[in-house]
């Protein structure tokens, strides 16, 4: 029983974790990529961005004396959406939407995107330093439910984060919210028509300026919600999401780019992918050491890769995906 | 220069444009060199003509063949640790312990799994086909892995806890180069044969990927390359300034002078490396790779092997990263696997090759050397600019900026990312745009 309790609180916690993230991240790559036909960079910073905006709503908050009984930061979120949503808009209209107008490639409005990328780390470093913080700015502590798991045999508890509850929450409704939006309303219809065929969206009289805008919204918010859930379960730091950009975009191709539904089975496939190789499988399998003939025994480690490699598994589903099936699980965009 | 064709007046023609901005490049130099030192100033601009030297490889891929590749920093740190197993000094304890042994017998275990592999390739021959032939090379790729990991991890385990690492060869340094640009050049084939066939924003992706699987390895194969712990001190091609002391030089001048040798060497590769590309460019060769890029199909068409050709592209440029990277790690003597991020090696090379003009040499060895002369500079200028900002918010009483180094070292990052964006927009072409010769 102890075995699957240990696996419980390794493999499907954490792997649910990342893959809540790794998917409103993806989400967001792929919208872009479908509405604008570019692959958009900077969106781990735009997440690095979103969890800032977060920690300053919470902090003058918490300045204000406000106490309450969940994460400051986690109350703040909407505004911060709404904030992150917003510059994220601008961030289109200064930086993206000449270059499209000049009927610029989506090798360049790629290169772009870095350059974006490159100014967001910059001005995050400049403006709050580039150490690691706790996004716990009133001091509040980081609860952990521990679920006593003697009644079926175990004598350790499951245990699991309020941040990790808290984003199972959120992201299962997001992606509700998101489905709804896609599927029943107007614009959510006109955005689904601008990804399959931008062209005849536009004669068909859909306003293309209107979905670029919310798609940027879309993404925007969401990235705010990855990168401040990530920045609560972790910490806070310049390079949060830099370095899970490029799983993201994994999730987002494995998925098949441009399918939102796509980049969610792609986020909880790579994050599970990640979890499971570096998992040491002899701490389930250890029970078989007594079944195992004398003087044979499992080695110590059984990891299928070395801690050390975790992230290269995303790389090496990506590439053997870009191999085998460019178009990803689902049918992804084509062009 | 054909420009005169097309009539052009006053400072508008190509040839003297480039004129004007080298001039001020230069001018940019002089000006570094007076407010900081003449030893600083030849410290940058020997970094920033091995800096070139990647910048012309990545102009031949992006500028030449229109080829996207993000693992520029893959390939740097495959040159550096090429030339750290080359020419660093022997580690006589390594040889003299069971290390050579247990890696040989590693070496037998990637052959046996490389076999497999091989053989299950091959089991259409007796008739197997389609699922059960994946399923087969599935197997042998997983057993082969098995086989190979057996082997190579209690010897990465055994010669970590006894010599530390593998060491050097001891051989001289402009070797270890020459071996960096092999090495870049073989992973560059493999690379380019997986990944070429994508899309360009596929490919972007994929490599740097691949140049962060590169990265994890060469960061975490201590046996080899020592890891986190470092390779330090790595020798010179040319007199170190410790050597000119010893043979009588001041201080001050040992470093200009030995630094001043490296440039010197290095300036010579670079020299020699932008007659090749350039000659190349202008050859039948070069106005292949321009045919291919501009329309493929049409190229195809034509008969020309389109994927071959972009694979030879791939791999030429690569084996200059590969050496360029060599002589970076060589000139800064350490070799550290964690000092390589990918906005200082991949993106600021991209910086370079797009600010000058992708397609021209002469633009991308500009570009080099403007952006990193801005790169290095921006830092001083940014402190000099944050302590002035400091002590007015002090007597506004609203305190001092806290941790200005730190700062004042990520603003160059935010430059970077603004001469990027100013560059697309206003100047998509680069300051020395490529010049499409017309034949008449």
């Amino acid at each position: 029983m102890d075995e699957l309790i240990f696996f419980i609180n390794r493999v499907l916690i954490s792997g649910t974790v990342l893959g809540s993230i790794y998917a409103l991240g993806a989400i967001g790559v792929t919208l872009i990529f479908g509405i604008l036909r570019f692959a958009h960079f900077a969106h781990g910073d735009m997440m690095t961005m979103g969890a800032f905006v977060a920690f300053l709503l919470a902090s003058v908050l918490a300045a204000m004396g406000i106490i309450l009984p969940l994460p400051m930061a986690f109350v703040v979120l909407p505004l911060a959406m709404a904030i992150t949503a917003f510059l994220a808009l601008g961030i289109d209209k200064a930086f993206y939407a000449p270059l499209r107008r000049q009927g610029a490639k989506p090798v360049t409005l790629l290169i772009a995107s870095i350059g974006v990328t490159l100014m967001i780390q910059g001005l995050v470093r400049l403006l709050f330093g580039s150490g690691t913080r706790p996004l716990f700015v009133a001091g509040e502590a980081k609860d952990i439910f521990r679920i006593d798991m003697s009644w079926a045999g175990g004598s350790r508890p499951i245990s699991i984060t309020e941040p990790q509850v808290l984003m199972f929450v959120v992201t299962a409704i997001l992606v509700l919210a998101l489905h709804f939006f896609l599927t029943r309303s107007r614009l959510g219809k006109a955005m689904r028509a601008m990804a399959d065929n931008a062209d005849l969206a536009q004669v068909s009289g859909i306003n293309t300026a209107l979905v670029v805008r919310v798609t940027w919204v879309i993404a925007g918010a969401l990235a705010c919600v990855a990168g401040t859930m990530l920045a609560l379960d972790v910490a806070l730091m310049p390079d949060l999401a830099f370095n899970i950009v490029l799983p993201i975009f994994a999730a987002a191709i494995v998925g098949g780019l441009g399918h939102t539904y796509g980049a969610i089975v792609g986020g909880f496939l790579i994050a599970f992918a990640e979890t499971l190789a570096v998992f040491n499988w002899t701490a389930i399998l250890r029970p078989l050491n007594a079944v195992l003939p004398e003087g044979w025994s499992l080695p110590a480690n059984l990891a299928l890769v070395p801690t050390e490699y975790k992230l290269t598994v995303a790389f090496v589903i990506l590439v053997i995906t870009l191999l085998v099936r460019p178009t990803g699980i689902f049918k992804g965009a084509s062009t | 220069m054909s420009a005169a064709s097309t009539p052009a007046r006053g400072w508008n023609t190509p040839l003297r444009r480039g004129l004007a901005i080298f001039a001020m490049v230069f001018l940019l130099a002089v000006v570094t060199g007076i407010s900081q030192g003449s030893a600083s100033i030849l410290l940058i601009l020997t970094q920033a003509t091995a800096y070139a030297l990647i910048a012309l490889g990545l102009n031949i891929q992006w500028g030449y063949g229109g080829l996207f590749n993000f693992a520029i920093m893959g390939f740097l740190m495959v040159g550096g640790a090429a030339t750290v197993f080359l020419s660093y000094p022997v580690n006589a304890e390594f040889w003299h312990s069971d290390g050579p042994l247990l890696l040989g017998r590693a070496l037998v275990a990637f052959l046996i799994g490389l076999g497999l592999v091989w053989a299950a390739r091959q089991s259409h021959r007796i008739g197997l086909g389609g699922k059960a032939r994946t399923a087969l090379v599935v197997i042998a790729w997983f057993a082969a892995y098995i086989i190979y990991r057996s082997q190579i991890d209690p010897a990465a385990a055994y010669i970590e806890s006894t010599a530390g690492f593998v060491g050097g060869l001891g051989l001289h340094p402009v070797l270890g180069w020459a071996f960096g640009g092999l090495v870049s050049a073989i992973i560059a084939y493999y690379v380019g044969r997986i990944c070429l066939g994508l899309r360009t924003d596929y490919l972007a992706i994929a490599t740097i990927g691949i140049s962060e699987i590169l990265r994890a390895l060469i960061k975490n194969m201590d046996w080899l390359t020592r890891g986190t712990m470092t390779v330090s001190p790595m020798p010179w091609p040319t007199p170190l300034p410790q050597e000119l002391q010893a043979a009588g030089f001041s201080i001050a001048n040992s470093f200009v002078f030995a630094r001043l040798g490296f440039l010197a060497l290095a300036a010579v590769i670079l020299v020699g490396a932008f007659v090749l590309v350039q000659r190349a460019y202008g050859g039948p060769w070069g106005r292949m790779m321009r045919a291919i890029r501009d329309n493929h199909i049409a190229a195809d068409s034509m008969g020309k092997d389109v994927t071959g050709r972009q694979l030879e592209l791939f791999i030429l440029g690569s084996i200059l990263m590969g050496v360029g990277g060599a002589i970076l790690a060589t000139f800064t003597q350490i070799f550290d696997p964690s000092g390589y991020q990918p906005i200082n090696h991949t993106f600021m090379i991209w910086v370079m090759v797009i600010v000058g003009g992708a397609g021209n040499n002469w633009g991308a060895v500009l570009g080099a050397f403007l952006i990193y002369i801005v790169w290095i500079i921006s830092d001083p200028l940014a402190q000099v600019i944050f302590l002035n900002l400091s002590s007015l918010t002090n007597s506004l009483g609203w305190g001092a900026i806290p941790e200005i180094d730190s700062r004042a070292l990520q603003m160059r990052v935010f430059v970077l990312g603004v001469v990027i964006s100013i560059a697309l927009r206003y100047a998509p072409r680069g300051l020395i745009p490529e010049v499409v010769r017309r034949e008449t």
